[in-house]
């Protein structure tokens, strides 16, 4: 088959590599009908991550057809699936309180010594994602495999095109669940720093979980546009002090809700698709943990901080005196994707959420290694990258 | 280490992890048996499955080769012996006969090497009821005598030069195995081959 794979900081190839087999019986082999290039697919292109090989297939969010099943798996050949990008075995103390992005099994035994070492407990695996996450094929591919396929990958009725759900992988249950960590109650104004995908997802969910207003902050024109197109106002922190700004619109309040939509660029674990806003918000990224920081100082008293954004390592100089101070709660971590997959494609097939505004750039499989290039280097215009595998070349 | 730290790490509710880190605690293993030193390996999982049937699968001794990477085959023998084969660098393997020490049903296995074993070694698998709902806690000890010279270097490339990785993994992949079915893998065919 056909798959974009890494072999060194920005230089991904589109290469034949043997096709992927079933080894597990709750496995299922899945035809790529879409995927995406996710904002932290570019901590790989940059090398910013370890434990990559030369070779190895890249790509976290992806949607494709079953055509090959275990027999553990529930799938049915010909279903078409969307496949979250956390690997979650469904029967661990974790999976069975729904926190699927803690499961305890899905990082092979002998890839979970680092993550262990460094987070104090091994973590889950993920596809196409180094090898500290399992070491997993990614499915920038024709063909990936797909182990615990009973558990992880949801069914899309007929009706519904790619477009509408394939962000059901990664980012529309990852600005759902940063939304929903707000714990949002009636009046509530919710702040957002970073208009990336996850920051964009993060205000439409804040509002449908019953936000009254949303602020977003970032410094790409094209992007807080975007925002404003959803219902948030707006600060351009290139223009405004930023902790003034929410001060004077929240009645000198503050948000009651703030949300690092950012993260920052760092060289550890790092799984989510953050990297838009980690990019957009370069000036704050000089100072790596200097989202985290804002964002603590700006919340209001008994407030709320919802961390989607990655951090994979370790910060300093976090203001934990205004945290403790201000009695704020903390609510992080990568996405439970299966939990909230179900819910959320009820929500598209019922019109309530759109997240094809999004797509910025459709490309053949083929032209990937270009479609990597453009996201890198044209953040303002290029939101969002899809690949199709079934498009030839000379299509596009 | 003084008699006073060995004391002191001993009052701590946690004795594997003392003995993992009082090397004097392990000397008396040694001692016990006549052995030049010991060294102790240990690790603690909890396994989301009810205590007698990680018991249950662990007795047939049998199945440890399933999810044990280097043991190529147990072979239960008369009565409590058994005999093992475990794979060794350079396509050569270690053989040693057990002998079962300790077996209570649903709680804990012990065994230990008989004379004449490549490497002598002895080890116990305890179960326990985790927390109202939170399955089972299983601890695994093991104490053997890194034996010198070729074999020596042998066994320690065996065990990856950090037996306490190859013990966490194999517990890995026996909690894998008792809760999904299977041990977890990307190996190809799943990914691209590297070179």
């Amino acid at each position: 088959m056909r798959a974009l794979t890494w072999h060194g900081k920005h230089d991904v190839r589109m290469e034949t590599v043997p096709d992927p087999k079933i080894v597990n019986p709750r496995d299922a082999i899945i035809r790529i009908t879409s995927t995406a290039i996710c904002g932290s697919d570019l901590h790989l292109y940059d090398s910013y991550i370890p434990s990559l090989h030369k070779g190895d297939i890249l790509g976290h969010e992806f949607m494709g057809e079953v055509v090959e099943t275990g027999p553990g798996s529930t799938l049915v050949k010909g279903q078409r699936v969307v496949v979250p990008f956390v690997i979650a075995c469904g029967q661990c103390f974790f999976c069975e309180k729904q926190q699927f992005s803690a499961c305890d099994n899905s990082n092979p035994a002998e890839k979970a010594d680092l993550s262990e070492v460094a987070y104090g407990y091994a973590m889950t695996g993920v596809f196409g994602y180094s090898h500290l996450t399992g070491g997993y094929a990614g499915g920038q591919a024709e063909y990936v495999r797909v182990p615990y396929s009973d558990v992880g990958p949801i069914v899309i009725p007929d009706g519904l095109e790619d477009e509408k759900v394939l962000f059901l992988s990664d980012i529309l249950p990852t600005g759902w669940m940063a939304a929903e960590n707000c714990l949002i109650e009636p009046g509530d104004t919710v702040a957002v720093w970073g208009c990336g995908p996850v920051g964009l997802f993060t205000i439409q969910s804040a509002f449908l979980l019953g936000a009254h207003r949303v602020i977003a902050i970032d410094h790409h024109p094209h992007r807080l546009e975007l925002a404003k197109s959803m219902g948030a106002e707006i600060i351009n922190y290139h223009d405004v002090k930023v902790r003034e700004a929410l001060a004077e619109m929240t009645g000198g309040i503050g948000p009651d809700a703030v949300v690092d939509a950012v993260g920052m660029e760092s060289h550890g674990f790092t799984i989510d698709n953050i990297i838009d806003a980690v990019k957009t918000t370069t000036k704050l990224g000089t100072d790596r943990a200097h989202v985290l920081r804002e964002v603590i100082l700006a919340c209001r008293k008994g407030g709320r901080v919802s961390v989607p954004g990655v951090y994979g390592g370790v910060g300093d100089k976090i203001p934990i005196g205004a945290l403790m101070e201000k009695g704020l709660t903390v609510k992080t971590g990568q996405t439970h994707v299966q939990k909230y997959l179900r819910p959320l494609l009820d929500m598209i097939g019922e019109g309530k959420i759109d997240t094809t505004f999004l797509i910025s750039h459709r490309l053949p499989l083929e032209d990937a290694p270009n479609g990597y290039k453009m996201f890198k280097e044209q953040q303002n215009e290029v939101t969002k990258v899809v690949l199709k595998p079934d498009w030839r070349k000379e299509a596009a | 280490m003084s008699e006073e730290n060995v004391r002191r790490a001993l009052e701590s509710d946690a004795p594997l992890t003392a003995a993992v880190h009082q090397r004097d605690v392990s000397k008396e293993a040694a001692e016990d048996r006549g052995w030049r030193e010991a060294a102790l390996v240990g690790r603690t999982v909890t396994i989301n499955r009810p205590r007698a049937d990680l018991y249950a699968f662990w007795r047939d001794l049998r199945n440890l080769a399933t999810f044990m990477e280097n043991v190529e085959s147990v072979t239960p023998g008369d009565g409590r012996t058994s005999h093992w084969v475990v794979r060794a660098p350079a396509g050569r393997t270690v053989e040693w006969d057990s002998v079962i020490t300790e077996d209570v049903d649903g709680e804990l296995i012990a065994w230990e090497s008989v004379e004449g074993a490549d490497i002598k070694n002895t080890g116990r698998i305890e179960f326990r009821d985790g927390p109202p709902g939170r399955g089972t806690e299983v601890t695994a000890t093991i104490v053997y005598d890194p034996p010198a010279g070729d074999l020596g270097k042998l066994i320690a490339k065996l065990f990856q030069k950090e037996p306490k990785i190859q013990a966490r993994r194999e517990l890995r992949r026996f909690k894998q195995l008792m809760e999904t079915g299977e041990i977890s893998t990307s190996e190809a065919p799943d990914a691209a081959p590297r070179g």
